[in-house]
């Protein structure tokens, strides 16, 4: 990860410096992002950042990578879903792909099972009329189609959704490199 | 002696320390009431991968040496190590071991009750290399022991482990050694004296949990249980009566099986065979790592075959080591009709009542490995087990009349099951019909199915409630000592050319002793020299519950009496001269603990223990 792998070709180059040009000319933030990611020249160390100021606009959150690299893990692990995603299934007949899908299958399986509990969002049918008062949970449940008019709503559940109630993930040890999804083995 | 550890307890704690998996389960003393038992099972933290620690309700019970090169340091740390390398115990070291068994111990229960071996000798993994430091048998038992209490102490902090009620499982059929050997291991795990119960009675005490009170409409007083508990490495039966005292119905244990090596693992490994044989008749030879893949995919596919009665095959694919998942899994299945012929009829034939476990005359040379029982269908074990103990119930109160001389087995009136196994309905079925088989054919009603048995923690969960129940707070099983216990004296004829001196039996222990309780062998007294040990031949019988201590035998049947490891008795120097020979007698003390012991006690009122496990011969 040290080492970027998709460098930015000229023409993007060109454009992105454009870009830089014109926002460190119109936004001070930036600049001074630009002033101190020691790229630009580097100012004196500035003195203990002030309290900032609230960010107007919720800012986004950057999910830790380290989960996800470890849901990987147990997906290979348990699963070989790195393994079959990456093979090229063009060449093998829908048996042979069968057959691995079950092995994949069961394993994501278990590893749902296992680290997450997940339940439906809706307890109704599928199919079945559902009716969404006023102030219903706009995060939990999305509208389709005609979306017209006030709550209550009154629709077709056409998918229950899925909540995870509960997630497990093991815990790591302070030095455990959490990128090697797998790895290798050499037998002696 | 105090009557109960640790009066001021918090918690029951009870510790299935099984042949392939342990568990820990326990009980809120305060928060319990009468048969409302406040029980939990504690989730084990241990590793699953390097560096990754997971909280599962079972812990492997394995125990993986690795070489100092294979994992990055750091990788080995517990919750409770402050970063430092444990031992690697657990799911990680089984799936470790998987790959490299030449670093895995396993089955260390089995080699503590191993009787031809010296189990506190660095011995396992018994084909590991010269390099890789062996542990003992003893020692790897401690470990997993370990582990369990610093897991309870990570989440405890304010409830000490040696300061709960402990209580340790074993199987019925362990000798006084592998009880002794057992305590032992608990005791070097620091948990201060722990009380040892048997498994197929844990069990049904799990039983008596869950019904929630209402095991009492389930069995009537005169009803006879038969405990059968096939674990993935040993199958063990048991007998339990249920009495009436005083209003109360009273369960009695009356009679506890051999020692069998034989589980669930060993049909996952008869079917694994079996698809490999299928596999190379195909051309398609396995390595020893897709063997052991086969293995687990056998397990699967044996339980969805045993669990759902309609389905006539499931597929079982043994995946690729490299990468190209698709390209080198190898894809075959498993027929109705071999899950039939291998485990149903295999492990559990419907014999008659008359049949018998096949034993052949081993070579000499295969005493190195564990002792696996010779023949591997459980329903023979079963008619030996109940055929011995036809008479079990002949001395019981309130059962007298019951035993009829024609019968040829004892006929138990209820079956309680436990063990992973017999999550198939199809084959807790099958043993049912086979005992129902020769219950019809001798006349007797059919028995009955104990239902609701919690099959892979009730170990545990008993063992918790049983420490509960001590403390008088519910159900106990009564029963005393399992077996009878002898010492070989030589009887004093006159020598006669080419003859040995015939032996006789002394009986030290009589059967039901209760625990707390001690008895002196009256008259005889033995001479001992101060300084050197003195060995006796040491045997025991599950069926000769009429002998009573002083009780001598000038003959018996072979199957009555199973020759033990000899036993040994040394005085100590201290305060004495050597050479000199001291006056003892014998007595014999059934601890609170579950153990027996053998005391040496001089005319002054000085006692020595009796040693049930001699160290190798060498010394």
């Amino acid at each position: 990860m040290s080492q970027p792998t998709n460098l930015p070709s000229f023409w993007s180059r060109l454009s992105l410096a454009f870009g830089a040009f014109f926002k460190t000319l119109g936004d001070a933030e930036f600049a001074a992002r630009v002033r101190d990611d020691q790229v630009g020249p580097i100012a004196a160390p500035a003195p203990a950042p002030a309290p900032e100021p609230k960010p107007a606009p919720a800012p986004l959150r950057i999910a830790t990578p380290d989960a996800a690299l470890q849901l990987l893990g147990l997906l290979q692990r348990e699963a070989r879903l790195i393994d079959f995603a990456n093979e090229n299934i063009t060449v093998y007949a829908d048996a042979d792909i069968g057959a691995a899908a079950r092995l994949v299958h069961e394993g994501c399986a278990r590893v749902l099972r296992e680290h997450f509990t997940i339940e439906p969002v809706r307890g109704e049918l599928e199919g079945a009329r559902v009716t969404l008062p006023e102030g219903f949970d706009a995060a939990s449940v999305r509208l389709t189609g005609n979306v017209v008019g006030k709550a209550p709503f009154t629709g077709t559940l056409s998918h229950r959704g899925w909540r995870a109630r509960d997630v497990r993930l093991p815990q790591l040890a302070d030095k455990h490199d959490a990128g090697i999804i797998a790895p290798a083995e050499v037998e002696l | 002696m105090s009557d109960i550890q640790n009066n001021d307890a918090r918690y029951a704690i009870g510790i299935d320390l099984g042949t392939t998996h342990s568990a820990l389960s326990y009980v809120d003393l305060q928060a319990s009431d009468g048969e409302q038992a406040d029980q939990g099972v504690l989730g084990i933290p241990q590793l699953s991968a390097p560096g990754t620690v997971e909280a599962l309700p079972l812990l492997p019970s394995f125990l993986y040496l690795p070489h100092p090169d294979e994992l990055a340091p750091g990788e080995l740390a517990l919750p409770w190590t402050n970063g430092q390398a444990a031992p690697v115990v657990g799911e990680m070291a089984r799936s470790r071991g998987a790959g490299t068994p030449i670093r895995l111990v396993s089955s260390a229960k089995s080699w503590l009750s191993h009787p031809s071996v010296d189990r506190r000798a660095a011995i396992l993994p018994t084909d590991a290399p010269e390099e890789v430091e062996r542990v003992s048998p003893l020692a790897a038992s401690t470990r997993y022991l370990e582990h369990l209490k610093a897991a309870w102490d990570a989440t405890h902090p304010d409830a000490p482990f040696e300061r709960q009620a402990v209580t340790v499982t074993i199987p019925a059929s362990f000798d006084p050694a592998a009880r002794e050997l057992t305590a032992e291991a608990a005791r070097i795990a620091g948990y201060g004296s722990p009380t040892l119960l048997e498994e197929p009675q844990a069990a049904l005490y799990s039983w008596i949990e869950g019904s929630g009170g209402r095991w009492r409409k389930q069995v009537q007083a005169g009803d006879i249980v038969l405990v059968v508990d096939v674990g993935g490495g040993t199958s063990d039966f048991s007998l339990i009566a249920i009495l009436e005292r005083d209003g109360n119905l009273e369960p009695h244990r009356v009679a506890v099986g051999d020692h069998i090596l034989l589980g669930g693992d060993n049909m996952d490994l008869a079917l694994a065979h079996l698809v490999a044989r299928k596999l190379q008749a195909n051309g398609t030879q396995l390595d020893a790592w897709q063997m052991r893949a086969l293995t687990y995919a056998c397990r699967g596919a044996k339980e969805h075959l045993l669990a759902d009665a309609d389905a006539t095959t499931w597929p079982i694919v043994v995946p690729s080591r490299g990468s190209k998942l698709i390209g080198g899994s190898i894809r075959t299945e498993l027929t109705r009709d071999e899950v039939t012929t291998f485990i149903t009829d295999g492990f559990f034939p419907r014999v008659e009542a008359g049949a018998r476990p096949a034993v052949r005359t081993r070579a000499g040379l295969t005493q190195v490995g564990l002792p696996y029982a010779q023949d591997a269908a459980v329903t023979r074990h079963l008619a030996a087990f109940l055929a011995r103990q036809a008479g079990a119930t002949a001395a019981l109160e309130g059962f007298d009349g019951n035993v009829d001389p024609n019968h040829t087995f004892l006929h138990p009136s209820a079956v309680l099951f436990n063990g992973g196994v017999f999550k198939s309905d199809i084959l807790a079925q099958r043993v049912m019909d086979t005992l129902n088989d020769w219950l019809t054919m001798e006349g007797a009603q059919a028995a009955r199915m104990l239902e609701g048995a919690d099959l892979d923690l009730a170990v545990a969960r008993g063992a918790a409630y049983y420490g509960y129940a001590r403390r008088g707070g519910g159900v106990r099983i009564r029963g005393g000592t399992a077996r009878s216990y002898y010492v070989g004296v030589e009887s004093s004829m006159p020598a006669i050319p080419g003859f040995e001196p015939p032996l006789e039996a002394l009986c030290v222990a009589p059967f039901g002793m209760e625990e707390g309780s001690e008895l002196e062998l009256p008259g005889q007294e033995f001479g001992l020299v101060v300084g050197e040990p003195v060995h006796f031949r040491f045997f025991g019988s599950s069926v000769r519950r009429q002998d009573h201590i002083g009780t001598v035998l000038e003959s018996w049947n072979p199957d009555e009496l199973q020759e033990l490891n000899e036993i040994q008795a040394t005085l100590p120097a201290e305060g004495r001269t050597p050479g000199d020979a001291v006056q003892v007698k014998l007595h014999a003390v059934a601890t609170e603990a579950g153990t027996l012991e053998l005391v040496a006690v001089a005319r002054d009122g000085q006692r020595w223990k009796v040693e049930f496990d001699v160290r190798s011969t060498e010394q």
